[in-house]
Parts: structure tokens; C-alpha cells; sequence
């Protein structure tokens, strides 16, 4: 029977299916941090029990770690207990923790792809949402709770009703200025934040297929944005390149056993989906939010939806968020002064990010109004960022390079834009006070964060490059 | 280990008509740092409930005396984006035990059936009565029945059936937990592994 891509992944990971229940899965990989697995820790010592198969566990704090001055010790007392926490539970149960000072700590979701431990055909759980990021290599990842963490932890399965499949098809070229965010914030635009619930999502198309890892994972990493449990791309040649040689990747002979397997990872021709959309790459724009849910987001040279584009039901929310982002409806976005630009997160926080960004500003200096917040994904972005001369240029150009971490993109740590400022970031929520209480986000491209920075005030990339 | 069995719940309401409500609102991100599951009501809805000064927003519904209860009726999309179950141990710990909404977000609909919190979806139009209703009399009760999936008006005796996955329903009735039933075919796992090498 034909079968899709996620259905391949999923059914070979089905330990037992529960009658009129959800399916038992096995799960290959699970990510831990801080924030989400002190609950789930406590939870299998009250029952006695350890962890069941360490090994398959990977661990790093990002959450909640601050982005300066990380070789001393924390100065947040509760978010040094959590880190020190962290570090306890890894060390009671044998797992293998990348702590805040070891060469390979980054964002969960950047240092697994960078390490090779992500690899296609793999179910890799962890507790939180933009796991999804990880299905760009074909794997089926998807973020859970702490009790599902709690579960993974004693006995490698997680309990999950099988979602539904989408498919969405991108095809034909995408335009200068365009790039992987712009995509994955056109579509999520066009499905709206909660279009994609109770699906699993396969990205595909010729534009998909155009696009580099890093591309493909911010693509991936925002399909929890429209609500779906997580989204997966087919790997191809580019998948295959990127792994290699990564640390925890086959090697040698095994390698090429491994891509034998993984050339199998594909969705069969007449494999049926519950839902299928396309897009024409050539429609897609550089785009920017201008709301409270990253479905609210528009071509960075629009304007805010006036009140009659917006449908009677959902006019109040509009209202809500138009009086949050102190917006009005109709209003043009070009020319809007930012106070705030982010550059990080595990949806653009990755060395190509941090290129792109260089690019631009190489010779060119940030507004005097702008503060520019970069942040890499992981020690290892960091690092290749220093011998690539982009921390140079970063700073010359009057950036802030922190240390990795989530950074801005939760605030959790200091990293918080003021209330009622206006901020440009490369993350993947504009929900309230997401970035700070107070703080209104724009979501949008590095490349669009760059021309922002430099500019002071909301401009399309494309008038500028 | 278990949790507390769900039993049929009658009470009035709480309504909060805003769709979208995610996860970083039911609580933000900065109250995430505690390592226990206890105490997150306290800062459910903490940026909606309180100003910068630490003052109650006056308008907001959790500070109004008139709308009490163990149901919370939210618009629709309640708790996307982020997967912090610290959002359902938030609602839990409030005291509310059902949260109804014309539709979830996937990982906060399983956080909170993990959790003992029953969330009932129901269709728009229903959604809308329930508002109604709460509108015209704040006093108005309301039944959740889980062993007959129905939720109930009661003064208008207006009854709308919902969807469970039968073994979350068993799950919440019995108060069994998902990883005692883990726990149990451990060497089915075992072997599930086996056979994979």
C-alpha cells in the first residue's frame, strides 16, 4: 500500500496500538533543557524508577541561561537552580549534558542537526513546540508536555493519537530578497495560526527542495505557528551532504548504509493526504508581521488588513491585537520606526543566518535609535562565526554579540524588549509579551532584521540590497 | 501513580470570548523557572490579571467577583504555541477542572487530559450560547457528565455531546495515568526494541 513520508516513520515506530486510543511510539532521540524536564525527573524518582534508556538521551540548558557573561555563575537565583538542576538529573541518570560552558551547548534545536545526532527516519521528542524544526532532515519530531516527558524518560514511548497529513506544495523560484522565513511566514499567513491543528505537515515543491538545511529547518520549525504537530521535508542529496561528517553521524561504510535507507524516505506517488495546498513561489514576498499570532503577518511593502478585510468573527481578536501593537488597521508598515532588532532563536540563529546578516551590514553601521541583539544558535555558531570574521563586522557595524541561547525570543533570561517598544526578530512568536511584557514584536527574515537595523525603520530588503 | 478521577462537574462559569489564546499568555514564560509542579495559578493569565505595579486590571475577569467557577469557557484555539504543560498545571491549580472551547491546540489538549483537566470542544454555535447565556445571568450552571460526553445549560436544558478518545475518558474517569500503563508493557518495548536491531 502506498504510504506517505510520515506514515513510513510513524508505522515502523508503533510499538502497539491502543484499541480506541492513542499509539504507543517508540521514540529514537529525546532532547531535553531547564525548563520543561525538572517536573518529569521528580515524577520517575517518586515512582522509583530511572531513566530507561539513557542513552538515547541528549541534554543542554538554553531556556533560561543568560546571553553575557556565561562563564560565571548564574546570577537569577531561580534560573541557576534550574541549570544546576539540569546538571544534577544528567548526572543521578547517565545522560549526556552539553552544560553552559561546553564547546557543543547551543539551542537544543540548533545543536542536534549541528551535531548530527538528527538524522532522517527518526521519532525525536522534546519538550517544546518548535522540535518540529528537526523534520527537515525527514524525521517525524514534535514537541510535548512535561508528563509526556516524564514517559519518554521511563520507558522510551511516548502515548500519541496518529495525526492527520497535510501536504504542502511550494513550487517555482523564489525571488531576490526572498528567503526560507519569508516562505514559512507567507504560508502560515495564508493557513492562519490554528490552520494546521491535528496535522502533521509535509513541506514539498521545487522551492522547497531549492533551499539549504538551515532553510528547510526555519521552514519546519514554525509549522507548530499554524498549529500543526510538527512538519517534515523528504531528504534529498542536500540532507545527505549536510550530515556528513557531522560527529555523531554514521561514518565510512556505515554511512553509506545509512543513505541507502534514508533514499527510501519519501512520500509514494499515490500516497493520499487528508489535506493538500499549494503556493506559487513567485507570490511569495519578504514578509513581516503585524499582529499578535504569527498568522498575522503580511509582505513587508503592505499595509495592516483594514477593518472590512478582516471577517466579523474574528474582528475583536484584530481589535485586541491592533490595540496591543498600537497599529492601525490600513496603516502602511514601510517607513514604521523599530527601537529593537533580534537576531537568534532555533528558527534563525544558525551560522547562515548570522552570513546573511554580515552581508548586509558589512561597511554599514545599525540606526542610532536601533539596538541590534545577536545571538547565536550554539557555542559552535559562535565559534565559526568568530574564525569567519561576521563577529567583526557584527560589531563594527554596532551589533551586540551575545552568548547562545533562547535569548529574547521567550525572555526568560534579562533579554527583554521594554514595554511598548517596537522590535524587528528573526524569532517565531509575536504572541503578547512574548518578548518582554509589553514588548511589540514584528516577526520577520534576518536579511529583513539587517535592513531594519541599518535603517531604523521598517524597509523592504529588496529596496536596499 | 495516578491523578484524581474526573466526576461530573456542575457549576457555573468563566468566560473569556478571546480566540488565540496562547500558552505565553496563560502563563509567561518568566514564571517558568520553578522546578515543582505546585503554585502556577497564582500567575495564570498573569499579564490580562495584573499591571506593571502588581495591581489587579479591574476589567479583566478573573478580578470580577461576578464570574466564578470550575468551568473556564475560552474562544477558540485555546493554548497554542507553546508545549509548556506549566499552562494546564496553571488552569488546574486556579481550581478550574473543564475549559471549554470551540477548538485546542494539539499539545494542550493532551498536557491538560494528562493533567485530570477535561477540555470540552464544542461547535461555534454552542460556544456562542454558552457566552449567551453567561451574559444574561452570570449565576448560570452548567454540567460537564464525561461518562456521558455531554455538557449542559442547565437552566436552558440546552445539551451538546462531545468527543473523547475512549481511552483518555477511562483514563479520567479511573484516574489512571499513561505511564503506570507504560510501565506495564515494558517488555513488550523491550522486545519491540529487540526486533528492530
Amino acid at each position: 500500500m502506498s504510504k506517505t513520508l510520515f506514515d513510513k516513520i510513524w508505522d515502523e515506530h508503533v510499538v502497539t496500538e491502543i484499541e480506541g486510543g492513542p499509539d504507543v511510539l517508540y521514540i529514537d532521540k529525546h532532547l531535553i533543557h531547564e525548563v520543561t524536564s525538572p517536573q518529569a525527573f521528580g515524577g520517575i524518582e517518586k515512582r522509583g524508577i530511572s531513566v530507561f534508556r539513557p542513552d538515547r538521551v541528549v541534554a543542554t540548558p538554553d531556556h533560561n541561561v543568560p546571553t553575557i557573561n556565561q562563564h560565571l555563575p548564574i546570577k537569577d537565583e531561580l534560573s541557576r537552580f534550574q541549570v544546576n538542576k539540569l546538571t544534577e538529573n544528567c548526572e543521578r541518570h547517565d545522560i549526556q549534558l552539553y552544560g553552559l560552558n561546553h564547546p557543543y551547548q547551543g539551542i537544543v534545536h540548533v545543536i542536534g542537526p549541528q551535531l548530527g545526532i538528527t538524522q532522517p527516519g527518526m521519532t525525536i521528542v522534546c519538550g517544546d513546540s518548535h522540535t518540529s524544526t528537526h523534520g527537515a532532515f525527514g524525521s517525524v519530531a514534535f514537541g510535548i508536555g512535561t508528563s509526556e516527558v516524564e514517559m519518554v524518560l521511563a520507558t522510551q514511548c511516548v502515548m500519541q493519537p496518529k495525526p492527520k497529513k497535510m501536504r504542502i506544495t511550494v513550487d517555482g523560484k523564489l525571488g531576490k530578497g526572498v528567503t526560507a522565513k519569508d516562505v514559512v511566514l507567507y504560508i502560515i499567513s495564508k493557513v492562519t495560526a490554528s490552520g494546521g491543528t491535528g496535522y502533521f505537515v509535509e513541506f514539498a515543491g521545487s522551492a522547497i527542495k531549492s533551499l539549504s538545511m538551515e532553510g528547510r529547518m526555519t521552514v519546519c520549525n514554525m509549522s507548530i505557528e499554524m498549529g500543526a504537530r510538527g512538519g517534515l521535508i523528504a531528504p534529498d542529496e542536500t540532507t545527505f551532504e549536510y550530515i556528513k561528517g557531522k560527529e555523531f553521524a554514521p561514518k565510512g561504510a556505515d554511512f553509506d548504509k545509512a543513505v541507502e535507507a534514508w533514499k527510501l524516505l519519501f512520500s509514494d506517488e499515490d500516497a493520499v493526504f487528508d489535506k493538500e495546498i499549494a503556493f506559487d513561489a513567485a507570490d511569495i514576498e519578504p514578509m513581516i508581521t503585524y499582529g499578535t499570532n504569527p498568522g498575522m503577518g503580511t509582505k513587508v511593502n503592505g499595509s495592516v488588513p483594514s477593518l472590512n478585510e478582516i471577517s466579523e468573527g474574528n474582528r475583536n481578536s484584530f481589535s485586541k491585537a491592533m490595540n496591543y501593537m498600537d497599529l492601525k488597521p490600513g496603516e502602511a508598515l514601510i517607513g514604521k520606526k523599530i527601537d529593537y532588532v533580534f537576531v537568534g532563536s532555533c528558527t534563525n540563529g544558525r551560522i547562515e543566518d548570522l552570513r546573511e546578516v554580515a552581508n548586509f551590514v558589512r561597511g554599514k553601521r545599525k540606526a542610532s535609535g536601533v539596538t541590534a541583539w545577536i545571538v547565536p544558535g550554539s557555542k559552535q555558531v559562535e565559534k565559526q562565526a568568530h574564525e569567519e570574521g561576521i563577529t567583526e563586522i557584527l560589531e563594527e557595524a554596532g551589533f551586540q554579540l551575545r552568548q547562545p541561547g533562547c535569548s529574547a525570543c521567550l525572555a526568560m533570561n534579562e533579554d527583554k524588549v521594554p514595554t511598548g517598544k517596537y522590535a524587528v526578530s528573526t524569532s517565531n512568536r509575536n504572541f503578547e509579551g512574548r518578548q518582554g511584557p509589553g514588548a511589540r514584536t514584528m516577526l520577520a527574515s534576518p536579511l529583513t532584521a539587517a535592513a531594519v537595523a541599518v535603517k531604523g525603520e521598517i524597509v523592504d530588503p529588496r529596496e536596499v540590497l | 501513580m495516578g491523578i484524581a478521577k474526573f466526576v461530573t462537574i456542575q457549576s457555573t462559569a468563566v468566560p473569556l470570548p478571546i480566540e488565540n489564546v496562547d500558552t505565553d499568555q496563560i502563563i509567561p514564560a518568566r514564571f517558568l523557572k520553578a522546578t515543582t509542579r505546585d503554585g502556577f495559578g497564582e500567575n495564570l493569565f498573569r499579564d490580562w490579571r495584573f499591571n506593571e505595579e502588581n495591581e489587579p486590571i479591574k476589567d479583566f475577569v478573573l478580578n470580577d467577583s461576578t464570574y466564578k467557577g470550575k468551568i473556564l469557557v475560552a474562544g477558540k484555539n485555546f493554548g497554542s504555541g507553546s508545549s509548556r504543560e506549566h499552562a494546564a498545571w496553571a488552569v488546574h491549580d486556579y481550581g478550574f477542572k473543564v475549559v471549554v472551547s470551540s477548538f485546542f491546540a494539539d499539545i494542550f489538549k493532551n498536557n491538560a487530559l494528562n493533567n485530570g483537566l477535561l477540555p470540552v470542544q464544542v461547535t461555534a454555535g454552542f460556544l456562542n450560547e454558552i457566552f449567551e447565556a453567561i451574559k444574561q445571568d452570570p449565576t448560570t450552571k452548567f454540567e460537564v457528565n464525561l461518562q456521558k460526553q455531554s455538557i449542559i445549560i442547565s437552566s436552558l436544558g440546552a445539551r451538546e455531546h462531545f468527543d473523547i478518545n475512549p481511552y483518555k475518558k477511562e483514563c479520567l474517569l479511573n484516574g489512571f495515568d499513561d505511564i503506570d500503563y507504560l510501565l506495564n508493557i515494558k517488555d513488550k518495548i523491550e522486545a519491540f526494541e529487540q526486533a528492530r536491531v
